[in-house]
Order: structure tokens, then C-alpha cells, then sequence
């Protein structure tokens, strides 16, 4: 690999990609990966305890998730809302990516995809404290609910579930949106005329011709909602309670109220298998490659 | 004939609807600017004001954090960009049979959830006696947005024509000024894109951010503070500022990146 590197650049400069390539792959991305869990089979010692007699690799703290109920509990919880989260993200943007990608002029869809572009630009917080202000108690929705008389009084949005998916799928539409509008732009519009020509419907001609095509771009557009959702920290300290914690949050607390960060690092590599996870099984699903990801 | 017409209107009004609910909550969040109330709302109208400008300009806790905003993003573009290009350029000019799997752990922290990419550099570097401050926040925001920066020069380099590599090479440059006059040139417009998109990741992150932090809170991460204590509509207004200069940013991107888009259709 260095012989072709320094083929094409010189001695020095192959050097020096060689050297932030391995420093990046290396320092900041590897060695770091591998403390943590290093870390996470490691009990919670006094400096003093450090190499004594009970420094010795155990699996004691990913016990701790299965014997605290609370932390089970919103461990599935966040893996099922993540995937529902994912599933609302997906529905509501495929008709969208539809509409960009093959219903719409160039012109129109130049323009919305400039629109489409603006929020996403703009800091999640940001977003996401928008809807703080939609669904406070005494915000517009309530307000607006109670004009049309569909309720009484006002509703609590901002202490169960139903916020922080709401403040989800808003802050990561845009990373299932553009993946599916790619894929089905790609498609060939014959092929959709052809279905239309032999007799198949709107539905058929989604689930036998569309969707078949764009499936990279929706497993990609899962992959990253998923992976978005389930690590989101903004979304449920900003839309959440007390009563509807994320699994992020818990592993904040253990490093910075607990101050156990051994614990803190086992219930964060439990997250990030839990993400490689949905990916491999999407990949599986989807029958695609990391190759169509990077896309 | 009837039904596929009602279809394509229902398209039409879902894709109205779908803009209004993008848009929608930012106006709302922007419009609570001007309320004179205590809390950030716009029901009910309690008299228009600009105070609350006047109240952020004056929060010093606001300022420092910017500060910090700014320090971090400009240390991301100096760590995060060099080791993009030098991706790219790898990635550009290497076949092995390990490059699936190097190209995999290349990718591997756009994949990885942020609070992961903290986490997991807190701990390292904790070894090392170093805490939570800017010096970590640099380190583990660069660890994902020098993936960001190898996608933009990649996908630039693969248009790159050879041959004017080979050209400058006969003519008798090194291979260093074949690099700095003619692969550097070339890349130009991606690495001005790159360092956009880059400033903003971090300025605007927050998940990677919140772990490896420290006491130098950033602006974010501010902003998220405010929000859960001590809120008022001073966070609007920044909100509001934030908002205007992104989409100034974004409108200047934008345009530049058409432009480069006609002129490369051009052949020029």
C-alpha cells in the first residue's frame, strides 16, 4: 500500500498521509474504542485499589443491566422506540422522496430539495427546542386543540414517549429523506410506466418495482435514523421527563452523577452493539453492502 | 383514470403539509422571540418587544460559550481537514485486499452514535491525565467529521483526470509540485465545502460534545442548559441570530456549489 502511495506522491508526502491516516484510524478512532471496553470489564476501584487483589476483568457491570430492572426497562424501551421512530421517519419521508424524485418538475424539485436543505442546516437543539415551545402545557398546540374543541383541557406532551418521538422523526427526517429520494431517483422511469402499462397499480407498482430499487437508500436511511435515535441525547433531555428516560441518558448519569464510568462504559458498548446490530440486521435484510452506505 | 388524479393531488397537499410541519415550528420559535412573556411562548401575545435581545447581548455566559464554539471549530478544521484529504488520497490511490475492511473503519464513526465517540475519548485520553475541555471536544469531534471531509474530497478526486498528474510528471515537476499546483488546485472548491460543513458539525454538535466538554461549554451545549434551567426567551433569540446566519451560510454554500455544478457541465 505505502509502495503505491509513495509511487504516485514522493517519499515525504506518502509519509505524511500514511502518518494521519494512522493517527486518525489509530488514536482517535481504534485504541479509544478498545480502552472503553477495556474499561467496561473492569470493576469501579479507588486509585488505591488500582493492580491490587480486585483489579481483575469481570462482566459484573453488563450484569447490572440485567439485574436492575429501570435500566432493562428503558434499555428495551429505547431499542423499541428507536425502531418505531425509525419505521414513523420512514413513512412519512418515503412519499416525499416519491414525489421529489419522480412526480415533481426539476424546477419544483430543485426548490423543495433547497427548502428541505435549510432546516437541516440548523443545530438539533435548536429543532428540537422548537418543539419544546409547540408542546409545552400552555403552548399553541394545546391552545390551538382547545379552540377546535378536540380536547378540554390541555395535555401533558411533554411527560411520556409521544414528545420525544415527535422531536425525533422532526430532527432526523432529513437523513431518510435524501437517501430514498437517490435511490429512487436512480430508477429508470420506463420501468415504472412498463408496471403502469401491464396493468399494476400505485400499490403494486411501489412494493414490485420502487421499492425494490431504492431498498440501499431505505436501509441506509434506517441505518442512520436508527443509529441517530437510539445514541440521541438532545432530543429526550429536551422533550423527555423524568418518566420517559433514553438509555443515553443513563449512561450520562453513570459517568457524571454516579461517577462510575466502568459502569458508564459497559451500558455505552451495550449501545453501540446495539446499533451494529440493527445495522447488520438491515444489511442482511436488505441485502446490501457497507459499499451502497457510504453512498 | 379519476382515482390515479386523486392520488396525485393527495401527493401534492401531503408534500404542502409536510413543508409546513418542516417550517412551521422554527417561525413559531422565532416568533416567541418578540413576545414580551416571561416564558418562550407565543400563546398568548402578552406585547411585542426586542428586550430579549438586549438580554442576550448581555449574558456573558453566552458570550464566553461562543468563544469556545469558535476556538473548537476552527481546531476541528485544522485536525479534521488534513486527515480527510490525506483519506482521500489514499483511498484514491491504493488497491489492497485490506481496503474493504480500512474503508469500513473509515466509515465506521459516521456510523457510531456521538455519545459513543465521547465517551470512548474521555476514557482514553483520561490515562493520559488529560479531563474534559476543548483539547477533548477538538479530538472527538474531528474523530467523525474527518469522515465527513474524506466523503467530500473523494467524491471530487474521482473526477479527477489523471493524466494531468501523468502531464506534469513528464514535463519534469516532483511529485511535490505535481501535488501543491495541480492536485491541490483541483480540489480547491471541495475543500472550501468541506471546511463549511465541517465548521458547522461542530458548532452545531452536541451529543459528542456533552461527554468530553468540560467546563468549556460550548454554545450548544449552552443553549441545551438554558433550555432546561432558567429559560427565557433570550434562548429565541439566539435561536433566532443562530438561525439567520446559518441559512446566510447555507444560501452562500448553496450558490457557490451551483455555480462550480454549471461550470463543471461546462467542461471549463
Amino acid at each position: 500500500m505505502f509502495r503505491q502511495l509513495r509511487a504516485r506522491f514522493g517519499g515525504p508526502l506518502a509519509m505524511a498521509i500514511v502518518t494521519l491516516l494512522g493517527i486518525w484510524l489509530i488514536v482517535m478512532v481504534t485504541l479509544p474504542q478498545l480502552q472503553m471496553i477495556e474499561y467496561s470489564l473492569r470493576p469501579n476501584l479507588l486509585p488505591a485499589q488500582i493492580g491490587g487483589p480486585d483489579d481483575r476483568l469481570t462482566l459484573a457491570n453488563y450484569a447490572t443491566l440485567f439485574n436492575n430492572d429501570i435500566h432493562r426497562t428503558i434499555f428495551f424501551k429505547t431499542i423499541w422506540s428507536s425502531v418505531l421512530v425509525t419505521l414513523l421517519t420512514l413513512a412519512v419521508s418515503y412519499p416525499l422522496a416519491w414525489y421529489l424524485a419522480k412526480v415533481a418538475t426539476p424546477r419544483q424539485a430543485a426548490l423543495c430539495i433547497l427548502l428541505l436543505i435549510i432546516p437541516f442546516w440548523i443545530n438539533e437543539i435548536l429543532r428540537t427546542y422548537s418543539w419544546f415551545i409547540i408542546l409545552a402545557f400552555r403552548g399553541p398546540l394545546n391552545e390551538v386543540l382547545m379552540m377546535l374543541g378536540l380536547i378540554d383541557r390541555p395535555i401533558r406532551f411533554l411527560s411520556g414517549n409521544g414528545g420525544v418521538m415527535v422531536g425525533m422523526v422532526y430532527a432526523y427526517i432529513l437523513f431518510m429523506v435524501f437517501p430514498v429520494y437517490n435511490a429512487i431517483e436512480s430508477l429508470d422511469d420506463n420501468q415504472v410506466r412498463a408496471a403502469r402499462d401491464l396493468g399494476a397499480g400505485t400499490v403494486r407498482t411501489h412494493r414490485r418495482i420502487v421499492i425494490p430499487h431504492a431498498k440501499p437508500g431505505i436501509a441506509t436511511g434506517c441505518i442512520m435514523t436508527f443509529m441517530l435515535a437510539a445514541g440521541s441525547y438532545a432530543v429526550p433531555a429536551l422533550l423527555g421527563s423524568p418518566g420517559s428516560r433514553w438509555f443515553t441518558q443513563i449512561i450520562y448519569n453513570w459517568f457524571f452523577e454516579g461517577g462510575n464510568w466502568n459502569q458508564g462504559a459497559a451500558y455505552a458498548f451495550l449501545l453501540l452493539v446495539l446499533c451494529i446490530g440493527f445495522m447488520s440486521l438491515i444489511m442482511k435484510v436488505f441485502k446490501v453492502g457497507l459499499g451502497d452506505i457510504g453512498k | 383514470m379519476s382515482s390515479q388524479r386523486f392520488l396525485a393531488f393527495g401527493l401534492r397537499f401531503y408534500v404542502v403539509i409536510f413543508f409546513i410541519y418542516l417550517f412551521l415550528p422554527l417561525i413559531i420559535m422565532a416568533a416567541a422571540t418578540f413576545n414580551d412573556s416571561r416564558f418562550p411562548t407565543v400563546t398568548p401575545w402578552d406585547g411585542t418587544t426586542l428586550r430579549w435581545f438586549g438580554e442576550l447581548a448581555a449574558d456573558r455566559g453566552m458570550w464566553q460559550a461562543l468563544a469556545n464554539s469558535l476556538i473548537v471549530a476552527t481546531g476541528v478544521l485544522v485536525v479534521a481537514v488534513p486527515i480527510g484529504i490525506a483519506t482521500a488520497l489514499f483511498l484514491n490511490t491504493v488497491t489492497s485486499r485490506a481496503k474493504p475492511f480500512l474503508y469500513a473503519l473509515i466509515l465506521s464513526p459516521l456510523l457510531t452514535p456521538g455519545v459513543i465517540i465521547g465517551i470512548s475519548t474521555l476514557i482514553f485520553w483520561r490515562q493520559f491525565g488529560v479531563s474534559g475541555g476543548i483539547f477533548l471536544t477538538v479530538l472527538g469531534q474531528a474523530t467523525f467529521i474527518a469522515a465527513y471531509v474524506m466523503l467530500m474530497v473523494t467524491a471530487r478526486l474521482q473526477r479527477f483526470d489523471r493524466t494531468m498528474e501523468r502531464a506534469a510528471l513528464d514535463l519534469g515537476a516532483s511529485q511535490w509540485q505535481m501535488f501543491r499546483r495541480i492536485l491541490l488546485p483541483y480540489l480547491k472548491p471541495a475543500l472550501y465545502s468541506a471546511a463549511v460543513i465541517a465548521f458547522l458539525q461542530s458548532f452545531e454538535n452536541y451529543n459528542t460534545t456533552l461527554f468530553v466538554v468540560g467546563y468549556d461549554t460550548t454554545l450548544t451545549v449552552y443553549i441545551a442548559s438554558k433550555v432546561r434551567t432558567g429559560l427565557t426567551p433570550a434562548v429565541n433569540a439566539l435561536g433566532l441570530i443562530l438561525i439567520l446566519v446559518t441559512v446566510l451560510f447555507a444560501a452562500i454554500y448553496e450558490l457557490k456549489r451551483r455555480r462550480e455544478a454549471a461550470r463543471a457541465v461546462q467542461g471549463v
